[in-house]
């Protein structure tokens, strides 16, 4: 479904176009829930987080200065309205956030013939491709995301979820680009991880 | 490069911002390490299989409560 360009879209919503407000608000809320679900615990909730920024949208939109996209900037309202609920602050990584993300003792340690080698390689999963589209592994996939502390869970919805690249996430979150890496990098080997684990323990029941 | 440093620099390697020296290290690497190239997929898989997850929608209730609000707003 195609929007118009953001100077179109603006120009519509501060005229008070309905037809481009419901435009807006069917393309952008599935995006807005998902991220706000990854704020708040229940649907209710995220819900009303949706809504409450696009209360904010409806006043704002006379002032919004087109310094990021409009699609951006309705993000980052949702993503401060959220964090005005739980008071949470996105700026640093916190120590636990550092460290790394593959088990070491999946590694050969210092005395082994080979250091920092896999001791045992990773067993490839049963096609990955179809993997992709199995509801089973979507349900793991959807298990894993809610298990992620909040700011991994919150990057990887927006890098991975809604497909948005590193500079869209970093202004929407205004966190640097680094921090957004290290986010991301680590809520991607937690979500392989448990994915690993739950091919691999199928393997064995089998 | 071994494979614990590998494993650490997939996000930089896909996103595409390891300096050149870094990213022929990863990429030798990859040539010669079986074990990190199911890894790679298996990160690709998972960013794909995260890609996939269905959308949700706004109940209507709420969709028609925004839309009455959007036109109370008359300038």
């Amino acid at each position: 479904m195609g929007l118009p360009g953001d100077e179109e879209l603006v120009a519509r919503l501060r005229a008070r176009d309905e037809a481009a407000f419901a435009l807006v608000l069917d393309s952008w809320s599935p995006g807005l829930l998902r991220l706000a679900r990854s704020f708040v615990s229940t649907g209710e909730s995220a819900a009303e987080v949706v809504q409450d920024t696009w209360l904010a949208v409806i006043k704002g939109i006379d002032g919004f200065e087109g310094r990021s996209s409009l699609k951006t900037w309705v993000f980052r309202i949702l993503v401060n309205t959220a964090k005005r609920r739980g008071k949470r602050e996105y700026r640093t990584i916190p120590a636990s956030d550092l460290g790394p993300t593959v088990d070491p003792a999946k590694f050969g340690g210092p005395g082994d013939p080979f250091p920092g080698h896999w001791l045992e390689l990773p067993a490839p999963w049963p096609g990955p491709d179809q993997a992709a589209l199995d509801g089973e592994v979507r349900a793991q996939v959807s298990a894993a995301l809610a298990d992620l502390p909040e700011r991994q869970r919150v990057v990887l919805t927006l890098r991975d979820v809604e497909g948005y690249d590193s500079a869209e996430v970093c202004a929407i979150l205004e966190i640097s680009a680094a921090n957004q890496r290290v986010l991301l990098h680590r809520a991607r080997a937690f979500v392989r991880g448990k994915l690993d684990a739950y091919f691999t323990d199928e393997e064995v029941a089998r | 490069m071994n494979c614990e440093q590998f494993v650490e620099q997939v996000t930089a390697f896909l996103d595409g911002v390891m300096d050149p020296a870094a990213e022929r290290r990863f990429v030798d690497h990859l040539a010669e390490c079986d074990g990190c190239g199911t890894y790679l997929d298996q990160v690709r898989a998972t960013v794909r299989t995260l890609g996939d997850l269905p959308p949700e929608n706004l109940p209507p209730e709420a969709r028609e409560s925004l839309l009455a609000a959007f036109r109370r707003t008359d300038v």
